[in-house]
C-alpha cells in the first residue's frame, strides 16, 4: 500500500547521497510526489496534513460498541511532550456529538446567587489563561494488572495524552453566578448522547480547573468535546467532562454511574475505593518499547515520558538491567506541572539480553512503585489507576518485546 | 440591648453587600426557570431531582425485554453488556461480579442512569413511568424488591442496596515505597 512509495523515497535518498547533487535526477518519480531538484512540489493549502510516508494512529479496539469505547495515543512514536490533537486519545461512553457551536450553552446553576447561562462565545470574552496538561483515563494501562501486559506503549499507557489548552479558569464562571457557601460539589454535565455527568468537589473547582475550548492553538476537537469542556487537572480523565453543557452547585456528590459503579477500584477485601481522583506519578520508556527493533550493538539514546497528577516530575531513574541498578536520566527543561516531562538516558548496547524500566519521582517525593509493590497492597481487581514500573525485553536479534 | 433601628439597617445592607458579592464581567443571563427545568435531570442519593410518576417491576418487566435485554440478557446476567443482576458476596473473590444487586451503593443511580443514557442507541425516549418501572424491575432481578413493589420519587431513595457500605474513601499514597 505505502510501502512502494517508502521506498521509491529511500532510494532517491540514498542515490542522492552516494553519488552527490551534481548527478541529481537519477530517479525521477512522479511531479508532484516526491519534490526533488527542479520539481515543484504541492501548492499551499488551507489546512495542513502530514506527510503521506507518516503513519502512525491512534490504536483501536476490537469492540462491537466503538461509540463506547477507547483509542489510545501510539506514544511509542511521539516526540518532546505535545500530543497532537489527531492523536489524543479517546473515551467516549455514547459517541461524539456533532454539536454547532452557535447553540450550545454552559449552564450554571443550583446553590447559587445568580443562576447563569453563557454561550461559547461569551464564555470566550472572559480572561482567559493556556496551560499545558497531561489528561490521563484512570483506565490507562488496565491490561498491566494482569499477566498479560501491553505489547507496546499505546496498548500500556495509550490513554494518557499532554495537550495545551487555553479556556477560563472555572473560578471566574463560579464568581460570575456566585456559589454559595454550603456548596460543596459540583455536578458536571455532558451534552452527549448520555448526559455523561460526574460530581467535581468545588476546592478543586475552584482551584486549578479551567472551562477549556482550545487545543494545541486551535479549538478543541469534536472527540475532546468541543466546544466546551471541563479540563480537571491531574484527576482521572473521565472528570474532564466533555461538551460540557451543566455545572450545578450542590451539598453533596451524587453518586453518579460513573464514580460509583465505574471509575472506583475493588480491594481485595472487598471495599472499593472511591473518587480516587487523582494520577499517580507514572512513567514508560518510549523508545526502545515493545514493538521496536534495535539496528545493531552501540548507541541508542533511551527516551521516555513521565508524569505525575500531583505536580512536576523531580527525577526519573532508568534501569538496563531489569531494575538492579538505577542511574538518573536527563529530564528536557522546562518542566511543567502535571504534563509530560520527556526524559532521555545514553546506553551502549552490548547485544545482549537487556530488561529496560523507567520510573518517576515527582515533587511530593512519591515514587513510582513496582508492579509487585502495588499488586502486594491492591491485588489484581481493582481496573483503576495502575501505575507500575513497565519493562520492555531487548532480545539479543534487536527485537524489543514486553515479555 | 435592642440596637437603633438605624443601625439594624445599616448591619442590615452591610452583610447583604458582603454576602451577595455582584458579578464582576456581567458576561452571560439569567436563565428562565424553565430553561433550568429542562436541563435539570440530575438525581441525587437523597431522591432530590426525582420526577413525578411511579412503576412496578410487573410493569417493567416487558419494556426491559423490548429495550434492555438485548444487550444486558434476558434475567440481566449481561450479554454484550455489563450485567445487571447477581455477584452478590463476589466482591472478595478473585472473580468479583460487579452488578447492581452486588456493587451499586444507591438505588437513585439507576433511575438517573436509565433516564439520561439508556437505552444504549436511543437515549432519553423513554418515559418516567418507564424509567420508574425499568428500575423496579432490575431491583426485582436482584430481589430487593417484590414484582408489585411502587417506585417512585418517595419510595426509590429509601431502598437499602447490599453494597452500601462497602465505599471508602482515597487512602493514596498507598504503596510503601521503596528505594
Amino acid at each position: 500500500m505505502k510501502e512502494p512509495r517508502v521506498t521509491t523515497r529511500r532510494r532517491w535518498l540514498g542515490w542522492t547521497a552516494a553519488l552527490g547533487a551534481g548527478l541529481s535526477g537519477c530517479t525521477r518519480s512522479k511531479p508532484g510526489e516526491d519534490a526533488g531538484p527542479g520539481l515543484l512540489g504541492k501548492p499551499v493549502s488551507a489546512y495542513g496534513e502530514r506527510s503521506p510516508y507518516e503513519t502512525s494512529t491512534r490504536q483501536m479496539v476490537d469492540t462491537r460498541y466503538p461509540e463506547t469505547s477507547i483509542s489510545r495515543t501510539p506514544l511509542q512514536d511521539s516526540c518532546g511532550i505535545l500530543t497532537p490533537s489527531s492523536l489524543h486519545y479517546e473515551r467516549h461512553h455514547s459517541g461524539v456529538p456533532r454539536i454547532d457551536p452557535a447553540h450550545h450553552q454552559l449552564l450554571i446553576h443550583g446553590l447559587v446567587d445568580r443562576p447563569l447561562i453563557f454561550t461559547v462565545d461569551e464564555i470566550k470574552r472572559l480572561p482567559h489563561i493556556s496551560r499545558i496538561y497531561v489528561l490521563e483515563c484512570s483506565g490507562n494501562g488496565f491490561v498491566e494488572w494482569s499477566e498479560k501486559t501491553g505489547r507496546d506503549v499505546a496498548e500500556s499507557h495509550g490513554l494518557a495524552s499532554c495537550s495545551e489548552w487555553t479556556g477560563v479558569p472555572l473560578s471566574v464562571l463560579l464568581a460570575e453566578a456566585g456559589v454559595q457557601k454550603q456548596a460543596k460539589w459540583l455536578i458536571a454535565e455532558g451534552a452527549d448522547a448520555c448526559k455523561m455527568q460526574r460530581s467535581l468537589p468545588i476546592e478543586k473547582a475552584m482551584n486549578d480547573t479551567l472551562v477549556a475550548w482550545g487545543q494545541n492553538g486551535e479549538a478543541l476537537r469534536p472527540e475532546q468535546g468541543y466546544p466546551l469542556r471541563l479540563i480537571v487537572p491531574g484527576w482521572e480523565g473521565n472528570i474532564s467532562v466533555k461538551w460540557l453543557r451543566r455545572l450545578k452547585a450542590v451539598e453533596q456528590p451524587y453518586m453518579v454511574r460513573d464514580e460509583t459503579s465505574h471509575y472506583t477500584d475493588l480491594m481485595p477485601d472487598g471495599t472499593a475505593r472511591i473518587f480516587t481522583f487523582p494520577m499517580e506519578a507514572k512513567s514508560v520508556i518510549t523508545y526502545p518499547s515493545g514493538g521496536q527493533i534495535l539496528h545493531g550493538l552501540g548507541f541508542y539514546q533511551i527516551t521516555g515520558l513521565a508524569w505525575s497528577g500531583r505536580g512536576r516530575i523531580e527525577r526519573v531513574e532508568v534501569s538496563t538491567d531489569s531494575g538492579q541498578t538505577w542511574r538518573d536520566a536527563s529530564l528536557q527543561e522546562p518542566r511543567f506541572p502535571i504534563a509530560f516531562t520527556r526524559f532521555y538516558f545514553s546506553w551502549n548496547w552490548d547485544g545482549k539480553e537487556a530488561g529496560l524500566q523507567s520510573r518517576a519521582i515527582d515533587e511530593t517525593g512519591y515514587v513510582q512503585p513496582s508492579r509487585e509493590a502495588l499488586i502486594a497492597v491492591r491485588g489484581v481487581n481493582s481496573y483503576y489507576h495502575y501505575n507500575g514500573i513497565k519493562s520492555w525485553t531487548v532480545r539479543p536479534d534487536g527485537s524489543v518485546t514486553n515479555a | 440591648m435592642a440596637a437603633s433601628p438605624t443601625r439594624s439597617l445599616m448591619i442590615l445592607a452591610a452583610a447583604g453587600a458582603l454576602c451577595a458579592q455582584s458579578a464582576k464581567y456581567g458576561v452571560g443571563r439569567t436563565p428562565t426557570p424553565d430553561e433550568i427545568r429542562a436541563m435539570d435531570i440530575s438525581v441525587a442519593p437523597d431522591g432530590t431531582g426525582l420526577p413525578p410518576g411511579s412503576g412496578t417491576a410487573a410493569a417493567g418487566k416487558e419494556i426491559y425485554a423490548n429495550r434492555c435485554a438485548r444487550c444486558h440478557g434476558s434475567e440481566g446476567q449481561g450479554r454484550d453488556s455489563v450485567p445487571l443482576s447477581g455477584g452478590q458476596g463476589t466482591l472478595k473473590s478473585p472473580k468479583p461480579l460487579k452488578t447492581v444487586g452486588s456493587y451499586w451503593p444507591f438505588a437513585t443511580t439507576i433511575f438517573d442512569y436509565v433516564n439520561r443514557a439508556m437505552p444504549f442507541d436511543k437515549p432519553g425516549t423513554l418515559s418516567h413511568d418507564q424509567v420508574y418501572s425499568l428500575t423496579a424491575y432490575v431491583l426485582f432481578l436482584n430481589h430487593l424488591v417484590s414484582e408489585t413493589t411502587v417506585i417512585d420519587a418517595k419510595s426509590l431513595p429509601k431502598i437499602q442496596m447490599p453494597n452500601r457500605n462497602g465505599f471508602v474513601r482515597d487512602p493514596r499514597p498507598d504503596i510503601p515505597p521503596k528505594h
